[in-house]
C-alpha cells in the first residue's frame, strides 16, 4: 500500500517536472499540423532531412550550452570557438586533404577541431573561475578576442574546394522513398551521438549530477567538497568541444567556411535552450526540453520560409515566441507559488 | 562510555583577534547538548574546529577518547561529525533522495550513479527517523520543516554520530518544532549525540541535558538545562543584568492614531478591528500563518484589503501602495530585513537616508552631501549604532546593528505609526534590549507602534496591549498584567 502511494507520488512528481516539455511538444505539434495543412513541402521526407541536416549543428551546440547553463554559468563565445575550429579544419583540408583520404582524414580533422575547442573552452573556464566575474561578461570578451584574432590571421578569407571524401561525407542507413534516396548523414549521426552522450553524462554519471548540484547551490557544493574548478573547467571544455564538433558538421553541410556563418547565431542557440526550459540562474534544464526548443525554432524558421514570409519577419516572430514563452513560464511560476500561500480563514 | 568528541583548552585567534580563549567542550553518545552565546562569542569558530575546517592554535581534540593531532574535514566526517548549517546546504533542484544520498558522488573512483543504491540509502535514512517524504520530489517544493528533515536524513545516511544543528528552530512554527523534537528524541535513543547551537533560549532546550555558554570566546560555564531561565541565560551570555518588567501603563486616554474597522481580505484575514493610540505599543501575536504579516502588509499598502476601513488620525485613507502608506506617516520594518529591509551591499549611511533621499536634494538638483552626512551621523548617534565608519556595507554589521539601521531609515521619514514585524529575529539579547529601549522611547514621544512577534516574553514586556491572531482573525485581547507568559503561549499554540 505504502509502496503504491510512493510510486504514484513519484510519477506525479515526474509528470510535473515534465510539464514544460509537454507544453512545448504541444505547441510544436500544432505548428506542424498548421504548416502541413498550409504548405505543400513541409510534411515531406526531403524537408525533414533538410531540416535535420541544417539544424544539426545548432542542436549539438545547444547540448553544450545546456550543460554550461545547468552548472550555473553561461557561454556566449562558443560561436567564435566554432569558427576558429572551422578555420583550423578547413586549412588542414585545403593543404593536406587530398593526400589523407577518408578514414584517416576524418580522425585528423575531428581531432584538430576537438583540440581547438577544448583549448578555447579551458581558457573560458579558467577565466570564469579565477576572475569570479559574471561568465556572461567573460565570454562576451573572449568571443571578441577569439574572433578578432581569427579575422586578423585569416583576413576573413572564405575557404572552399575541399577534397571529395569531405564533400561526400558519411551516409549510413540509406532508403529510397518516392524516387529519392535518403540516408543518415554525418550531421545527423553526429547529432544523435552527441545527444546520447550528453543524456548519459547528465543523468547517469556522478560528474553530471555534480554539475546539476553545483548549479543548484554552489555554496553547498563547496561545503560538500566538490572540486568547483574542475567542474567549471569541464563544462566550458565540453561546450568548446561540442562547438568544434558542430563546426565540422556545419562546414561539411555547407562545403564552405566563412567567418560570419556561425558567429552571430549564439543568441539563437541560447534562445532555443531557454525556450526548452533551462534556467539562466543554474541548476535547471533537460536535454529533451532543449531539443524541443531547437526543434521549435527550426520549424518556425523553415515554416516561415515555406509560407513565403520575408526573412525580416522571421526574427520578429521568433522574438515574440520567446517573449510569450518566457511570460507563460513566469506566470506559471507565480501562480504555482501563490497557490500554496494563503490562510483558510474560518467563517 | 567515552565521549564522542572532547575538546580541552581550545584556543584560536585570527590575526590578533582571540576568537576562542581556552574552551572545553564534551558530548557523549545519546546526549542532547546546547551551545549558546551571542554573535561573536566564538560559537561558529568552535563548530568549525569540530568539523575540521579550522585547526586550533592550542588545545587537544579527542575522538572516542583517542587524541587526534590534526582533524581534517575528511577525518571529521569519517568520525561521524555532521554539521547542519542554518541554510541547510541542500540542493533545491535535486530530488529528496539525491540530496540525502549525495555523498555517493564523492566516493573515490565512482563514475556512474548507482540510482538503486542511492534510493535505498535515502529510504533507509528516512525509515530510521520515521519520516516519509516523496523521494522523487525536488527539495525546492518542500516546506522549511521538511527540508530540515532532509538535511537530518542526509546526516544519518552519512553515519553521523554527532549532529550539530545551527539555529534549527529559527524559521519553524511551534508544531514543526515539536515534530523536530520528536525526531531528535528518536536519534537520542539510537545513541546519537546532538548539539544545538543558538543565541537564545531555544525551544530545543526543553530536551537538552547540558548547556554550554560561551561569552567573548570564553566558557561562561556548563549548566544543567533545568537550572536556566531567560533572565539567567541572558546574564550568562552578556554578563549584564536586564530587567524584564512588564508594561503596566495604559494609553486609553490618548487620541486614536490608527483605527481599523472590519478589515477583511480573502485568504488572508477577516473582520479585523482595533484602535492604536498615540504613544501606544500594541503587540500582535500569533503563529506563523495566523495572518499577522498579511495584516501588516495591508496596513503598509502592499496588499489592498477587500473591504473595511482604515483611518489615520480620524481621516479615512486608501492605502494602495507603500508610497501612500509612507505619505500617511506609516513605516514598516519587514520580518526579513536582509532581503526586504536593507540594501546589503550599500553603506550603513546610504541605507539610513534611502527613504528620505528626495528631501536631501540641494541646489542644482544634486544630493547635498553635507546635509546627508549630518543626518546619517545624527541617527547613528541617537540609535547608538555600532559601526566603525558609516561607509562600510551593511552586510558586515551584526544583526542587532542591521536592525537599528532599518529602524533609523524609517525614523528619518518622521513616521506617526511604525509597524515592527518580528524585529528581533536573529538579534542578540543585549542588542534586543537596545532595540526595545529605542522603541519605548519612540512611543514616549507619541509614535504609535504595532509590534508583531511570536516571542511571548518580548510582547508581554514591551506592549501596552496584546492582540492574539489565529487563522486570520483576532481571537483575544490581553493586558500584560492580566495574563502570564505561560498562559499566553498556550493560547498562541491552541488550534
Amino acid at each position: 500500500m505504502r509502496n503504491d502511494e510512493r510510486l504514484r507520488g513519484g510519477t506525479r512528481a515526474g509528470f510535473a517536472a515534465l510539464r514544460g516539455e509537454f507544453l512545448l511538444a504541444g505547441v510544436i505539434l500544432l505548428l506542424v499540423a498548421f504548416l502541413g495543412a498550409k504548405t505543400d513541402g513541409f510534411l515531406s521526407w526531403s524537408n525533414l532531412f533538410d531540416l535535420l541536416n541544417s539544424y544539426a549543428f545548432v542542436g549539438i551546440m545547444a547540448a553544450g550550452l545546456l550543460t554550461v547553463l545547468i552548472s550555473g554559468g553561461i557561454d556566449i563565445s562558443f560561436t567564435a570557438t566554432a569558427t576558429v575550429a572551422q578555420y583550423v579544419v578547413a586549412s588542414i583540408l585545403v593543404r593536406y586533404g587530398e593526400s589523407m583520404g577518408a578514414p584517416f582524414g576524418w580522425i585528423v580533422i575531428f581531432g584538430a577541431a576537438a583540440f581547438t575547442g577544448l583549448l578555447l573552452g579551458a581558457v573560458n573556464g579558467l577565466l570564469v573561475h579565477s576572475l569570479r566575474v559574471s561568465a556572461m561578461i567573460v565570454t562576451i570578451a573572449t568571443l571578441n578576442v577569439f574572433y578578432g584574432i581569427l579575422i586578423f590571421v585569416t583576413r576573413g578569407k572564405w575557404l572552399y574546394d575541399f577534397p571529395k571524401w569531405f564533400a561526400d561525407g558519411v551516409n549510413v542507413w540509406s532508403f529510397t522513398q518516392g524516387g529519392a534516396t535518403y540516408s543518415l548523414s554525418l550531421a545527423i549521426c553526429a547529432l544523435i551521438a552527441v545527444l546520447a552522450f550528453t543524456a548519459f553524462l547528465l543523468n547517469r554519471t556522478t560528474l553530471g549530477r555534480k554539475i546539476y548540484a553545483m548549479g543548484g547551490n554552489p555554496e553547498a557544493a563547496t561545503r560538500m567538497g566538490f572540486n568547483l574548478l574542475g567542474l567549471r573547467l569541464f563544462v566550458f571544455c565540453y561546450m568548446g568541444f561540442l562547438a568544434a564538433v558542430g563546426a565540422v558538421v556545419q562546414a561539411q553541410v555547407m562545403q564552405t567556411v566563412a567567418p560570419n556563418s556561425i558567429v552571430g547565431r549564439e543568441l539563437e542557440v541560447l534562445a532555443a535552450v531557454v525556450l526548452g526550459g533551462a534556467s539562466l540562474s543554474g541548476g535547471g534544464g533537460t536535454l529533451l526540453g532543449t531539443m524541443l526548443g531547437v526543434a521549435l525554432i527550426a520549424i518556425l524558421q523553415n515554416g516561415l520560409t515555406l509560407l513565403g514570409v520575408s526573412s525580416y519577419w522571421h526574427q520578429i516572430v521568433i522574438g515574440c515566441v520567446i517573449l510569450s514563452s518566457v511570460s507563460a513560464t513566469a506566470w506559471n511560476a507565480r501562480n504555482g507559488a501563490g497557490r500554496g500561500v494563503g490562510i483558510d480563514v474560518p467563517d | 562510555m567515552p565521549c564522542v568528541i572532547e575538546l580541552t583548552g581550545i584556543r584560536k585567534s585570527f590575526g590578533g583577534v582571540h576568537a576562542l580563549k581556552g574552551v572545553d567542550f564534551s558530548i557523549s553518545p545519546g546526549e542532547v547538548h546546547c551551545l549558546v552565546g551571542e554573535n561573536g562569542s566564538g560559537k561558529s569558530t568552535l563548530i568549525k574546529i569540530m568539523s575540521g575546517v579550522y585547526a586550533p592554535d592550542a588545545g587537544e581534540i579527542r575522538i572516542d577518547g583517542k587524541p587526534c593531532a590534526r582533524l581534517t574535514p575528511h577525518e571529521s566526517i569519517a568520525a561521524g561529525v555532521q554539521v547542519i548549517y542554518q541554510d541547510l546546504s541542500l540542493f533545491p533542484n535535486l530530488s529528496v533522495a539525491e540530496n540525502i544520498g549525495i555523498r555517493q558522488y564523492m566516493e573515490k573512483g565512482r563514475r556512474l550513479v548507482d540510482w538503486r543504491r542511492l534510493r535505498k540509502s535515502a529510504d533507509d535514512a528516512m525509515r530510521r527517523i520515521g519520516v516519509s517524504l516523496d523521494p522523487d520530489r525536488p527539495v525546492r517544493e518542500l516546506s522549511i520543516a521538511d527540508r530540515q528533515l532532509v538535511a537530518i536524513c542526509r546526516a544519518i545516511a552519512e553515519d553521523a554520530r554527532l549532529v550539530i544543528m545551527d539555529e534549527p528552530t529559527a524559521s519553524l512554527t511551534r508544531t514543526e518544532v515539536d515534530a523536530l523534537l520528536s525526531v531528535v528524541r528518536d536519534l537520542q535513543r539510537r545513541d546519537l549525540a546532538i548539539l544545538f547551537v543558538s543565541h537564545r533560549l531555544d525551544e530545543v532546550m526543553e530536551i537538552a541535558r547540558r548547556v554550554t555558554v560561551l561569552r567573548d570566546g570564553e566558557q561562561a560555564g556548563v549548566y544543567d538545562a533545568r537550572e536556566l531561565d531567560d533572565a539567567r541565560l541572558a546574564f550568562l551570555m552578556t554578563g549584564k543584568q536586564f530587567t524584564w518588567g512588564i508594561n503596566r501603563t495604559s494609553c486609553e486616554g490618548n487620541a486614536p492614531l490608527l483605527e481599523v474597522r472590519n478589515l477583511s481580505k480573502k485568504r488572508n484575514y477577516a473582520d479585523i478591528s482595533f484602535t492604536l493610540r498615540r504613544g501606544e505599543i500594541l503587540g500582535v501575536t500569533g503563529l506563523l500563518g495566523s495572518g499577522r504579516t498579511e495584516l501588516a502588509l495591508s496596513l503598509f499598502g502592499c496588499s489592498a484589503p477587500d473591504s473595511g476601513e482604515i483611518r489615520v488620525e480620524g481621516t479615512a485613507v486608501r492605502l494602495e501602495s507603500n508610497r501612500d502608506a509612507i505619505r500617511a506617516g506609516i513605516g514598516y520594518l519587514p520580518e526579513d530585513r536582509l532581503t526586504l529591509g536593507l540594501v546589503l551591499d550599500q553603506s550603513a549611511g546610504d541605507n539610513v537616508v534611502l527613504s528620505i533621499v528626495d528631501s536631501l536634494v540641494g541646489r542644482g538638483g544634486l544630493i547635498d552631501g553635507r546635509r546627508c552626512d549630518a543626518t546619517v551621523r545624527e541617527w547613528i548617534e541617537s540609535l547608538n549604532i555600532k559601526v566603525s565608519d558609516p561607509v562600510v556595507p551593511v552586510r558586515t554589521l551584526s544583526g542587532g546593528n542591521q536592525q537599528k539601521v532599518v529602524l533609523a531609515k524609517w525614523l528619518a521619514t518622521n513616521p506617526k505609526i511604525l509597524i515592527l514585524d518580528s524585529p528581533t529575529v536573529g538579534v542578540d539579547i543585549a542588542a534586543k534590549h537596545g532595540i526595545f529601549e529605542i522603541v519605548k522611547a519612540l512611543a514616549a514621544k507619541g509614535i504609535g507602534i504595532i509590534l508583531i512577534s511570536d516571542e511571548v516574553p518580548e510582547v508581554l514586556c514591551n506592549a501596552h496591549r496584546v492582540l492574539l491572531m489565529r487563522r486570520g482573525r483576532i481571537v483575544g485581547e490581553y493586558r500584560p498584567d492580566g495574563i502570564s507568559q505561560k498562559e499566553l503561549a498556550v493560547k498562541i499554540n491552541a488550534e
